[in-house]
Formats: structure tokens, sequence, C-alpha cells
């Protein structure tokens, strides 16, 4: 009997198979769909304190094997959240992550401390939405505002498990997980969606209001995948990676690039069984290749 | 039975060069989808077209449902060249339907091109209830006008050259009927559009000068069509106890795919 279970910090998943934030809703959008006690977490889309609307559509468009996104964090906020969203998942037998959005340190510091309270398994730190002008990304691409962002929060968590989720757009993503290491976090999640532009020739406009947007899907997974390699080599902690999974194969090459766990995005649109599909295929490739446990894969990359 | 189905294409057929009606098989015992409806359909092989494409249910049928749909980009290119036997990966019924008009209600049922696949099913669902308004381009951009005259009240054709019906858009035969037909505003109406979105700020607009009951149908480039990814956003009027909640004075919006397609035209901020 192979074992799918992994360990994310003191937080135990029960499958390596998670959701992408922004890409399953609250949970409860895709429950009719699959039964979410199958996954090792949900992982919702990113909380602010306040509920934000999100920016102008259109919001997508399609591209060569991807999806351009500026949503702009459209969120119920802190309050309804923890009313109304919350309670839904904890009636599951799976961890539940939140990923979390600040303008400022004081804000992601009051959003962790109120999850904790909650008693959320984990806290993913949103340090690298590309589609709102204030905050997030600006923490995830200095070094020393990082450092002390994910040091501020990890004292403020007695419970809760510290993610800090990277951004793809810094020269060197190994230097950043290192720094988030340092500062205390339990693991770090990568990648965010890759800032890009589509435009209509017609009306020379962009094809997304906001010009530019995050892009997902299989397009990016070479350079997520390259990512978490990188990332692999210079951290001791926990990968979440993530970046066009589509399929079981797809995840199996991120966990032997060295995640130990993988959350589901873009997939989920086009297929709402993707998750529970990626379990099963794991579990058949450990049986297949007589694996006991997912630790004998994690980062078994033969790079000579 | 799960909203998430492989379903088997089992006509295909060209209204013109640029219209299509694909009919598809859909699950026993599944839910029927109910006007207004749509289905997200995956048009590609692989991941290049990626995402789902989203079709109002133009009809149902014994075995499935069939949908309207005109050439818009990749997707619906290849579409076209399915051939009857293809199997494609559906998801549906979604969205909110059309609020049925009541018995005492007169229905005023506002097509523009190819929005005629959002409201077909409703004007058949009442048989003569409807004052049936249905205008495009031009005659051969109209399709089943025989149907729609059978199942309409009255069917009001308008064509922009004039080809067939009246020459002028579907907001002139409104105009005019309602000027010839005076006592008609003075029936319980209601009001249901599905077009560009020009139309339906005219259609929203007259609804409000006559005080008539307006629902009209959007449409988004969405990716998911649950309210997941939040990309099909329309902007809708604050109600004021919760403005307070939110930040500073930019638009509210709902979600075209779960809180629509259809919205009270009332309720939306143009």
């Amino acid at each position: 009997m192979s074992r799918l279970d992994v360990q994310i910090g003191s937080m135990h998943l029960k499958t390596p198979v998670v959701s992408a934030s922004g890409c399953f809703g609250y949970g409860e959008e895709y429950s009719e769909f699959i039964d979410l006690n199958r996954l090792g977490a949900v992982v919702v889309k990113g909380i602010s304190l306040k509920p934000m609307h999100g920016n102008p559509p259109p919001r997508i468009c399609e591209t060569p094997c991807g999806m351009l996104n500026s949503i702009g964090l459209q969120n119920v906020g802190l309050k309804v959240f923890l009313k109304e969203k919350l309670p839904f998942l904890r009636t599951f037998d799976t961890k539940v992550i939140v990923n979390i959005f600040g303008n400022s340190m004081k804000d992601y510091e009051k959003l962790a401390s109120s999850l904790d309270d909650a008693g959320v398994d984990a806290i993913e730190l949103n340090v690298s939405c590309p589609n709102v002008r204030k905050g997030g990304i600006w923490f995830g691409t200095d070094r020393k505002m990082l450092g002390k962002l994910v040091a501020a929060i990890k004292e403020s968590l007695q419970h809760s498990v510290l993610i800090t989720k990277l951004s793809p757009t810094v020269s060197d993503i190994g230097e950043f997980a290192q720094i988030a290491e340092d500062a205390g976090s339990d693991a770090v999640s990568l990648i965010n969606t890759i800032p890009g532009i589509a435009i209509d020739i017609n009306t020379r406009k962009p094809k997304i209001r906001n010009i530019i947007g995050g892009l997902s899907g299989p397009a990016i997974k070479p350079i997520a995948l390259r990512m978490v390699y990188e990332t692999y080599r210079r951290v001791t902690i926990p990968i979440i990676g993530m970046g066009g999974i589509m399929n079981a194969s797809d995840a199996l090459e991120f966990i032997i690039a060295g995640a130990t766990a993988v959350a589901i995005g873009t997939a989920n649109f086009i297929n709402p069984l993707t998750t529970v599909e990626i379990i099963d295929g794991i579990s058949s490739f450990m049986k297949q290749k007589n694996l006991t446990a997912l630790d004998d894969l994690t980062g078994s990359l033969h790079a000579g | 039975m799960s909203r998430y189905f492989t379903a088997t294409i089992t006509a295909n057929l060209s209204l013109n060069s640029r219209h299509f009606l694909m009919e598809l098989t859909s699950p026993k015992n599944e839910n029927q989808a109910l006007p207004g409806q749509f289905y997200m359909i995956g048009a590609g092989r692989g991941y290049d077209p990626l995402l789902k494409r989203a079709f109002s249910l133009f009809r149902n049928t014994p075995d499935g449902f069939q949908i309207l749909y005109r050439i818009q980009g990749r997707g619906t290119a290849l579409m076209r060249d399915m051939k009857a036997g293809t199997s494609v990966e559906v998801l549906g019924p979604l969205g909110r339907p059309y609020p049925e008009p009541s018995k005492k209600q007169t229905s005023l049922v506002i097509a523009g091109g190819v929005g005629i696949a959002s409201v077909f099913s409703l004007v058949e669902k009442f048989p003569k209830q409807a004052y049936m308004l249905y205008g495009a381009r031009s005659g051969e951009d109209l399709f089943y006008v025989a149907e729609l005259r059978d199942a309409a009240r009255a069917l009001i054709l308008s064509t922009d050259d004039g080809s067939l019906g009246k020459k002028g858009t579907v907001m002139d035969s409104l105009q005019e009927l309602v000027s010839t037909h005076a006592p008609l505003l003075n029936e319980r109406l209601i009001m249901y559009a599905c077009g560009p979105e020009q139309m339906l700020r005219e259609v929203s607009h007259f609804g409000m000068v006559h005080n008539i009951q307006t629902y009209i149908s959007f449409e988004a480039h969405m990716a998911c069509g649950v309210g997941a990814c939040l990309s099909c956003a329309v902007a809708v009027k604050k109600k004021k106890r919760k403005q307070k909640s939110y930040q500073d004075g930019e638009p509210l919006y709902k979600k075209v795919c779960t809180d629509g397609p259809v919205f009270d035209a009332g309720d939306v901020a143009w």
C-alpha cells in the first residue's frame, strides 16, 4: 500500500493535492463535482480585511495553452469569510488554507491573527498578486520587506502553519524562498501567475481592461517547474508547487522537481474533477512503480 | 447525476455561413435546462484552445439539448467542423433562468442577432403569450422564423438592411409597437431581452421609462462557469446598506455565471 500523505510544517495533508488560491472559489463552488474530503487542503481565494470589488471587465482572455486574468482580488472580506464561508469548509475532513492579502504590514497581521484565532490550518501569504496596485507584490519582490513581513506574521501565529506564496517576477526565486525560510515561514508555495499582455490588433486595445494580467495554464508549466527545481536546491522547508498542472503526470513532474505538495488552479476550470483524478493518478503511478511513500519521489530528479 | 458530463454531438447543422445549430446528448435523468440557462462546452482537444465556451440553451430535445452558435473565434470555428458522433465535455445546465411570466402577464421578448439563442425556448415554453421582436443585420441572419411565428402571440421582425421585416432595429420596432398598440402598455407586461450590449442598455431604459419589469441576459468571457474564477463580472448598483462595507466609490460586481446570466435590468449599473 503506498501512502499519499505529506507533511507541510506541522500540518498533515492526507493527499499531496490542494486547490490553488483564486481557482477554487471558497470550496463550495466545486463541492457538487468532487468530494472535498479527498483533497489534502482547500486553498481559498485571497482574503483581505475589507471586501474588495475587483477590477473592471474584461478580466480574462484566453492565450495559447493558457489564460490571462486580472480579477483584482475580488473577495468577500474577512468578516463574511469567517461567518459564511469557513463554517462550510469545516464540515469536511480536509485542511483549510487561507490566502491573505493586505496593503500594509498591519493588514496582514490583523488577517493572520484573526484567522489563526478562528483555527484555520494554514495561512498562505499572498505577496505575489500581479493584479493590484498597492501592497502584495511589493512585499514579494523586495528582499527586506519580505523578510520583515514573514517574521512579523510568524510572530503573530499561535497554531496556523505559515506558507509564503512567491512571485515568479524575481531574478532568483530561490533567494526569496530562502528569505522566507530564514524569517520563519513553514513552507513556500510557487509560482503565482506570470504577468503578461494580449492585444486586439483591430481595436489596438488590450484584451483585458487592466492591460496586464497574470498568465496561468499549461503555457507556464516549464517555467514553474524550473522555479520549483531551483527553490528545492535552496531551502529545507516544504514546497507547494503549482503552475499549469493539468494531470497526474504534470503533478509528478513537480514532485520529482522538489514539491512536497501540488496545487491545481486553472485546470479546475476546464475539468472540475481534475484534483481527484490527479490523486488517483499519483496513487496508481506509485503502485505501478512499487513506491511506498511520496517522500521517495520528492526531489528525486536524476540530474546526472 | 453530475452537471459535468461527456455529450455526443448528434447533429451540427449550418444555418448560414456563420451560424450553426448543434444538437448534443445529455445523461438520462439529468435536469433539463430552463430558458436562460447555459452550458460550457469544450471546443478543443488538448490545451489549445484551453477553456470551455458558454452557450445558451437554445432548445431541449428528448435526448439532450441544442445550442445555436455564431462563429466568433477559434473555439467556435473548431466546433463548426465537429461531426455528428464526436464527443465533447460539457458543464451544465448553469446559471439562473429567466423568471417565468405569470398567467396574467404578457411578455415582450426582444432578441438581437444571436441573442435569439437565449430567448427561443422561453417563447416556445409559453405559447401565444409573447410579443416577439427579433432583429438582425439582414434576413439571412434571422432563424426559425416559422417556429417563432407559431409560438408567439405576434412576431415582429426587423433587419438593418430591410431585407426581411421592418428596416431598422428591434428598438424601432418596440417603439412602434407601443405607439400603434397603446393599450398594450396597460397590460401587465414583463420584458425579456438578449442581444448586443447597446440593445440591452436601450431595452433596460425602455423598461424603466414604461415601468416594465425587465430581465436581460448577459454574455461575458468566463473560465469556470460555476462562480469560482470571478472572470465574468458585471457592474450592478449597490444596495445602500451594503455600500458601507466596501471601500471608495468603485462599482460592485456580480458574476454573470452564477448571479446571472439573467439580471433584473433595474439592478445593472450601466
